[in-house]
């Protein structure tokens, strides 16, 4: 599969130069982060990668099908779970399943469960969203964005709201589960450090406007500590390589 | 158990003061009937049928022009909150409306349909549709968009999205704006059949008003008591097991 995106973005009020030519390649299995500041851009990529807003230049090709509309084949994660309040636990992880053609509703309920299975939520299947914490929930959108097996997961931010603890516990998760469904991910977070636990390429992206200035490749075996020296290193190599760019920026800007 | 006591003991206690009074003699008992007598008014009016009869009628007036109040409100508002020209034209329409008072559609109804069902049936509609529009409205325009944008990602189309989305996102502000149409139904359908002597067909109202030109302080009473019960069961059976349900979902209300 691949995933060729070029393109240029304005917003609608007023002309914000949200992103400048923007190119990347991703590979079937890969597991890619794209870091960089708040307001560099990169919620908007993702948007446009999921279909949900359109490139006023260049195009989004998946499978060699360019991206027209959003669609089951690339499921987001938001910060906020968007989880819906007016389903419990399963009826959630089902909403997408139900969208899916071609499946025996007992098959949808297997399907479901397998999932709530593999990120540890069986017990909570009849849980009515409130009750979950927010390390639950997460888990809860992981399920549901898995379960009716897209060919790419696209993850804002999945995790920036949680506390230190429950998103190490998650990083532990998605690796464990990645490794066993091998779904191709993009992940866009302004952590470096998470960038460097979970990727195996990170591309780093600056602001006004946004463009994608480098690319590294993280090659240490799985699953990673999070709170490891490797993990520590690169993060600090990510961090000199963005602060290096912004600052850049500055200078030729001003 | 104990709230149920409570209750209990709270209603006797009600119908004890009532029953001091009516002892003490203070009024004449032309204008203050023992509860004694509201109660023998009660059983035989079931007995020779009327109250029952009128309940029916009163009941499928109330019914009938709610659910078609209804049937039209709710559409109407996902169109007010979807659509700009809608917004413009029978948003504005549906607020102005809605600030009137649904009695004041009885004179209009009376001459457009004449002392008929119809008459009634428009009153109790024009009291449900424009809450109704105006709740749908705001419960759509105020959810977050997150919602729609996760549906999307999954597949949902615009048509399953209103229904599968977008109407169970908005329930609580449906519900709310359900049990308002039904309070101005209600209240709508009073005025009028204590109003105006409809011939089709012999309502609650018709039997209170014919109680105060009887100067029968009791059928006054008893028929009140009757009105009151009946807006207490339909709050119970058709609105509490949704707000059960919103409450235990959304997990809003007492813990």
């Amino acid at each position: 599969m691949v995933d060729h995106v070029s393109k240029w973005f304005r917003q609608k009020r007023q002309i914000v130069h949200a992103l400048d030519d923007v190119s990347l390649e991703v590979a079937e299995g890969e597991f890619i982060v794209i870091v960089g500041p708040s307001g560099c851009g990169k919620s908007t990529l993702l948007d446009i990668i999921a279909g949900l807003e359109k490139p006023d230049k260049g195009q989004v090709m998946a499978d060699n099908q360019p991206v027209l509309n959003p669609g089951r084949h690339r499921l987001v994660m938001f910060q906020e779970s968007a989880l819906f309040p007016w389903l419990n636990t399963f009826g959630n992880v089902m909403f997408g399943l139900r969208l899916k053609p071609g499946l025996r509703n007992s098959e949808r309920r297997e399907v479901a469960k397998f999932f709530l299975h593999l990120v540890g939520l069986e017990k909570f299947m009849e849980a009515n969203v409130h009750e979950l914490s927010g390390g639950m929930k997460q888990r809860v959108a992981l399920a549901r964005a898995l379960a009716p097996n897209p060919r790419v997961l696209l993850m804002d931010e999945p995790f920036a709201a949680l506390d230190a603890m429950t998103r190490e516990q998650l990083y532990g998760d998605i690796q464990r589960i990645w490794e066993k469904r091998r779904k191709t991910i993009i992940f866009v977070t302004h952590n470096v450090r998470e960038a460097a636990c979970l990727a195996d390429r990170v591309m780093i992206m600056s602001p006004t406007p946004g463009r994608l200035r480098e690319m590294f490749e993280v090659k240490l075996p799985r699953p990673r500590d999070f709170n490891s020296i490797e993990i520590a290193q690169h993060a600090a190599k990510l961090t000199a390589a963005l602060k290096g760019h912004v600052e850049h920026d500055a200078v030729t800007n001003a | 158990m104990r709230r149920t006591l409570l209750a209990v003991l709270f209603f006797v206690a009600l119908l004890a003061i009532w029953t001091a009074l009516v002892r003490a003699n203070i009024w004449s008992p032309v204008l203050l009937p023992s509860p004694r007598a509201v109660l023998d008014y009660l059983i035989n009016s079931v007995r020779d049928g009327t109250l029952l009869q009128a309940t029916a009628v009163t009941l499928r007036r109330l019914l009938l022009g709610y659910f078609i109040g209804l049937a039209i409100g709710l559409p109407l508002g996902l169109l007010t909150a979807s659509l700009t020209f809608v917004e413009d034209t029978i948003g504005v329409l549906a607020l102005g409306l809605q600030t009137l008072p649904s009695v004041c559609w009885v004179p209009l109804a009376l001459l457009w349909f004449g002392q008929t069902e119809g008459a009634m049936l428009f009153v109790v509609i024009m009291g449900t549709v424009w809450s109704v529009v105006i709740a749908t409205d705001t419960g759509v325009r105020t959810l977050p968009p997150i919602f729609a944008r996760a549906a999307r990602t999954m597949g949902s189309g615009p048509f399953h999205r209103w229904v599968h989305v977008i109407l169970p996102a908005s329930l609580p502000y449906l519900i709310s704006g359900m049990k308002q149409g039904w309070a101005f139904a209600w209240r709508s359908l009073m005025a009028a059949e204590i109003y105006v002597t409809i011939l089709t067909g012999f309502g609650l109202g018709h039997l209170l008003h014919y109680g105060r030109e009887l100067n029968a302080m009791d059928q006054v009473i008893g028929i009140m008591l009757v009105i009151v019960v009946i807006g207490l069961l339909a709050d119970k059976i058709l609105f509490s097991p949704w707000e059960r349900f919103l409450h235990r979902r959304w997990g809003t209300g007492r813990v």
